[in-house]
């Protein structure tokens, strides 16, 4: 083992600074193929990944590329860029750091090719671009190490999947590469270190010191939570104090539209006009940049921000986290915590704010674990096929491949370890062929076999689509809100078109806090001006709703069982002692469900626990089996804990409704028509090959031109159910907004401990659920009577008889 | 599927819920756009390989609405191939299921962009055909009275409260009426898009396919 050259240790002495264990650590590692650290925000983290790099290149500096830096954020590389250059022109090494993103110059580009720098930034877009060119080895041939930050949000994402893909592809280019990943703390730090190393390759776990528990408390406010809802309008004055009382505060939301009300309610409040500022991902990019800027001169005291601030630029002075809403995952809320304060050794601080009174206890809850450093997450499944199909379309405009060869390659890849033979084929056929039980494209491969066995494009200029295609990162559609002005005025943000579709001129909305009103539209752009005569409606923007994890509604559950609540504010308390009085409160080991009446209907109210996107299948299925079965349902709501169903009859013998066969049939011919399952099946597809986004620069204006994917489904579905892409988009549902693997934990754990208690009206644990947003009416005749009562009313206004 | 009986250039027409228009005095049905060998000809020219399954979804479709109709005459409105090139493609399968919806009936193919030559099956090949006053024509003529045409594959988009639906459908104003494409990869022009909005006139209403067809007032 070699020491750190003195040069290194010298330059950190005059710079008062001493290197800590972890990065000695780090550098002891250098020469083994994986290793993976985990630490805390403002640890060292990137100096420890890259003073192995930093070593190497002081001793001697050969042309060409050394090391490879993949980011999720391409911010975050031209960050780490700058904050690398410093200390390189310090210690005194000749080196080329460059980064390439996106936003990089194809001038720019093309030189890097040619002549690559010795340290390149980079995101997996972009690396998994480059192995595509025919020209990769001669770039990575000589490639040393790679340092992959923020892999724990990597491996969340099918991001990861393409990421490790390309880097086994790298692996091969150049066989002598050692790979490093960066992580923020994960439950499962064995898991991560699998997804990076190139299987079986053994990759160390060197843990930082986790420096001092964080401080989290519940934000005390005068106002009591209210009874449902996300906005935690109440909390406003307390959080303004807690602004004043520290120099920069992030408020973190769950949902883009919560962060837009809460910003625009802060901003009437803000009576001393503190510098308070907004950021979230579907704002227009100047507007984020403007912000980050402002935050990193010190010039914010507080941001309202959502999952776009989870990851990143260090902005140093932050010193304490608001988290508005219930964090739904411990994981996350002790990341976003981590924002806090990134002087080493210092406790982060932070406050959560329970935006309605169920939160109360999850917010308690998710605090108890933190300090317990209880973690939640759910395991990894196997890599996607999807992700795998664009990798066989990448290799192969990359240049002729060997079948063999290849499947060796991505089974290497550590989310690919376990991919058997067929599986790889199925995809290398689809890729091919299409993969259609009606063989019909022989003449039309897409990749056809030579006589060699090689595998090459049958059209060499289809790289050029591939290539424009790459990426896993879906688009939902949206639409580009602008000022109107003669010549496009300024850009705000971007809008679902589906809400945009929902608005006539003169309707306001939120956008970047602040209200403007509906012009019209002209090509795909919202016009919008800053008149605000209304009440704005609430902008749906793309972006998750997170389900709470299966470890935090088991917390939730458990607390339950208590005989009493000390830990709860008197009011919460309260409010679970006379739901025990008159009902029950739902426990880990049974299936709680309340039958009442309420407003001249019945109501049906279960307590599956298994979080919103479950509950809401949940609903689905049981409304359908209810219709069958002529129980007359007529709606549903669903929450993370529990679905309420609303009809004419009451339920009298719940256990037929609950039978797994019963479900899983209900499923299968239920998913089979549901939108979520559509767009699942788009982004597969799309991310598969079959979909292009891009077609020749011009992106496809949304469904007119061409037939929508939905199509394309319905057909599959018809003729060959069980074609790879159905295979996938089944797998993928099953985890995503279906979530039925929870339906069906759920299921197998309660067996028939299903507990049916008649009420005489609604019991306080359901009575929230009454006010809750997002009914959904039972479907089927639904929409014909829709439209029915539409044609009358519109014929009849028209002067028309119907 | 039900079908919206209505009334055009003085002739009772109806609208079937699969896109068809059935003339029951005529014993006629009139399909238009069936776009056959479409995902053929995007594999030969892209590259993409789509289901290939879309001739047989459309083909059965029709051959369901034949069955239903009985009808004496057929007449494909013009587009009825993605390219002249596709009809070589049909398979064996496809081109014998044609000919039975042939047999025993008046079969006409008018010329669309897309197929502008005759084709090599069976049936008449037409420019435009003319029945008892009304003239069935692919692309509508600026000057066209009592027509019948497609070409434009017309779409209609609603707000229901709150939810948004948008269809296929048939425009029909004193003039003119559209046929909605009925081939199973087919996209659509919205009817607020100038080349249809303007094209109708004021009072022209639209006809929206599925389950229970229903008339509105064309959105423009």
């Amino acid at each position: 083992m070699t020491p750190i050259p003195a040069r290194i240790t010298d330059w950190f002495t005059t710079k008062g600074w001493s290197i800590h264990p972890h990065q000695q650590d780090m550098f002891d590692r250098a020469m083994d193929p994986a290793t993976l650290l985990i630490a805390p925000t403002g640890g060292g983290k990137t100096m420890a990944g890259f003073l192995p790099t930093l070593a190497e290149l002081s001793e001697s500096a050969p042309e060409g590329l050394h090391t490879i830096y993949v980011s999720p954020l391409k911010a975050l590389a031209a960050d780490i860029r700058r904050n690398l250059r410093g200390p390189a022109d310090e210690i005194g090494l000749p080196i080329r750091i460059e980064d390439r993103t996106g936003d990089t110059s194809a001038t720019q580009k093309k030189r890097q090719r040619v002549d690559p720098p010795h340290i390149l930034l980079t995101t997996p877009e972009s690396l998994a671009l480059l192995t595509s060119y025919e020209d990769a080895q001669r770039m990575f041939h000589g490639v040393q190490r790679v340092i992959v930050d923020e892999i724990h949000a990597l491996a969340e994402s099918k991001r990861g999947d393409q990421l490790m893909l390309a880097l086994a592809r790298l692996q091969t280019l150049g066989p002598t590469m050692r790979r490093v990943g960066l992580s923020a703390t994960v439950e499962d730090p064995d898991a991560i270190a699998r997804f990076l190393a190139r299987h079986p390759d053994p990759c160390q776990i060197v843990q930082a010191d986790p420096g001092p528990d964080p401080d989290i408390q519940m934000l005390e406010t005068q106002e009591l939570p209210p009874w449902s809802g996300g906005g935690a309008a109440y909390a406003i004055p307390a959080v303004l104090k807690q602004i004043k009382e520290h120099k920069t505060t992030l408020i973190f939301h769950n949902t883009r539209a919560q962060a837009e009300v809460f910003f625009h309610n802060l901003w009437l409040a803000n009576d001393d006009a503190l510098p308070i500022g907004i950021h979230h991902g579907s704002l227009d990019r100047q507007q984020r940049e403007r912000v980050e800027a402002a935050m990193v001169r010190g010039d914010l005291r507080a941001i309202v921000c959502t999952g776009s601030l989870d990851l990143g630029i260090d902005w140093g002075d932050v010193d304490l986290v608001i988290q508005i809403g219930a964090p739904k995952n411990v994981k996350r809320l002790v990341q976003r915590i981590g924002r806090a304060n990134h002087r080493y050794n210092a406790p982060s601080k932070a406050l959560l704010v329970p935006a309605n009174r169920f939160e109360v206890v999850e917010c308690v809850a998710a605090l108890e674990a933190a300090r317990a450093h209880d973690l939640d997450g759910d395991p990894r499944g196997a890599g996607p096929r999807d992700v795998l199909c664009q990798h066989i379309l990448i290799a192969a405009a990359a240049g002729p491949f060997d079948a063999d060869d290849l499947y060796r390659e991505m089974t290497a890849a550590g989310p690919f370890a376990d991919l058997s033979r067929s599986q790889f084929n199925d995809c290398l056929e689809f890729c091919a062929t299409g993969g259609y039980a009606l063989r019909a494209y022989d003449r039309w491969q897409r990749l056809q076999q030579r006589p060699d066995g090689m595998w090459q494009l049958r059209d060499p200029r289809a790289a050029q689509r591939i290539r424009m295609n790459l990426g896993t990162i879906q688009d939902t559609d949206t639409l580009k809100v602008r000022l109107k002005r003669n010549r496009g005025g300024k850009p705000l943000g971007e809008v679902e078109e589906a809400f945009a579709a929902t608005l006539t001129p003169g309707d306001t909305f939120l956008i970047g806090g602040q209200i403007v009103r509906y012009e019209g539209l002209r090509e795909m752009t919202v016009e919008v001006s800053r008149r605000a005569d209304r009440k704005p409606k609430v902008a749906v923007f793309s972006g998750t709703k997170f389900a709470t994890s299966t470890q935090l509604s088991d917390r939730i559950l458990r607390m339950f069982a208590q005989p009493d609540w000390p830990q709860l504010p008197a009011h919460t308390a309260e409010w679970l002692a006379l739901q025990r009085q008159v009902s029950r409160l739902p426990g880990r080991e049974r299936l709680l469900i309340e039958s009442f009446p309420s407003d001249g209907r019945e109501h049906l109210c279960v307590y599956g626990f298994a979080g919103r996107n479950a509950q809401q299948t949940l609903g689905l299925l049981l409304t359908k089996r209810m219709e069958e079965t002529g129980l007359a349902p007529l709606g549903f709501v669903a929450t993370d804990y529990a679905t309420l169903i609303w009809g004419l009859d009451a339920v009298t013998d719940p256990r037929p409704l609950f039978q797994a066969e019963t479900l899983r049939d209900g499923l299968d011919t239920w998913l089979a028509g549901n939108a979520v399952m559509k767009r699942t099946f788009r982004s597969s597809a799309t991310i598969a090959g079959l979909i292009e986004r891009n077609t020749g620069g011009q992106r496809k204006s949304g469904r007119q031109a061409t037939f929508s994917s939905d199509i394309l489904y319905d057909t599959l579905l018809k003729y060959d159910p069980d074609h790879l892409l159905m295979q996938i988009t089944r797998e993928e549902a099953m985890r995503g907004l279906v979530d039925f693997g929870r339906i069906e934990d759920m299921i197998a754990r309660i067996g028939d401990r299903v507990d049916l208690l008649r009420l005489d009206r609604v019991s306080p644990l359901a009575a929230p659920l009454f006010l809750e947003v997002g009914k959904v009416p039972v479907k089927g005749a639904a929409e014909e009577r829709l439209l029915a009562e539409e044609s009358a009313r519109l014929l009849q206004e028209a002067g028309l008889a119907p | 599927m039900n079908d919206l009986t209505f009334t055009f250039a003085g002739h009772t027409l109806r609208a079937l819920g699969s896109g068809a228009l059935w003339w029951p005095d005529q014993s006629l049905l009139c399909v238009s756009d069936l776009h056959l060998g479409k995902s053929e000809r995007l594999a030969r020219r892209s590259g993409l390989t789509l289901p290939p399954y879309e001739n047989r979804d459309t083909l059965a479709r029709l051959s369901s609405d034949i069955a239903h109709t009985q009808a004496v005459t057929v007449i494909c409105l013009g587009d009825s191939f993605d390219d002249l090139a596709s009809t070589q493609c049909l398979n064996e399968a496809e081109r014998l299921q044609i000919a039975a919806l042939q047999a025993g009936r008046r079969w006409i193919w008018i010329e669309g962009n897309h197929d502008p030559g005759p084709v090599d099956l069976g049936g008449a090949h037409l420019a435009e055909h003319s029945v008892s006053g009304l003239t069935f024509r692919h692309i509508a003529h600026p000057d066209g009275k009592t027509e019948i045409s497609g070409h434009y594959h017309p779409k209609v988009r609603l707000k229901l409260r709150g939810r948004s639906i948008s269809r296929p459908a048939f425009l029909l104003d004193k003039r003119r009426l559209i046929l909605p494409a009925y081939g199973t990869y087919t996209g659509g022009l919205r009817s607020t898009q100038a080349a249809v909005s303007e094209l109708m006139g004021v009072d022209a209403m639209a006809i929206l396919i599925g389950t229970h067809p229903q008339m509105v007032p064309m959105p423009r």
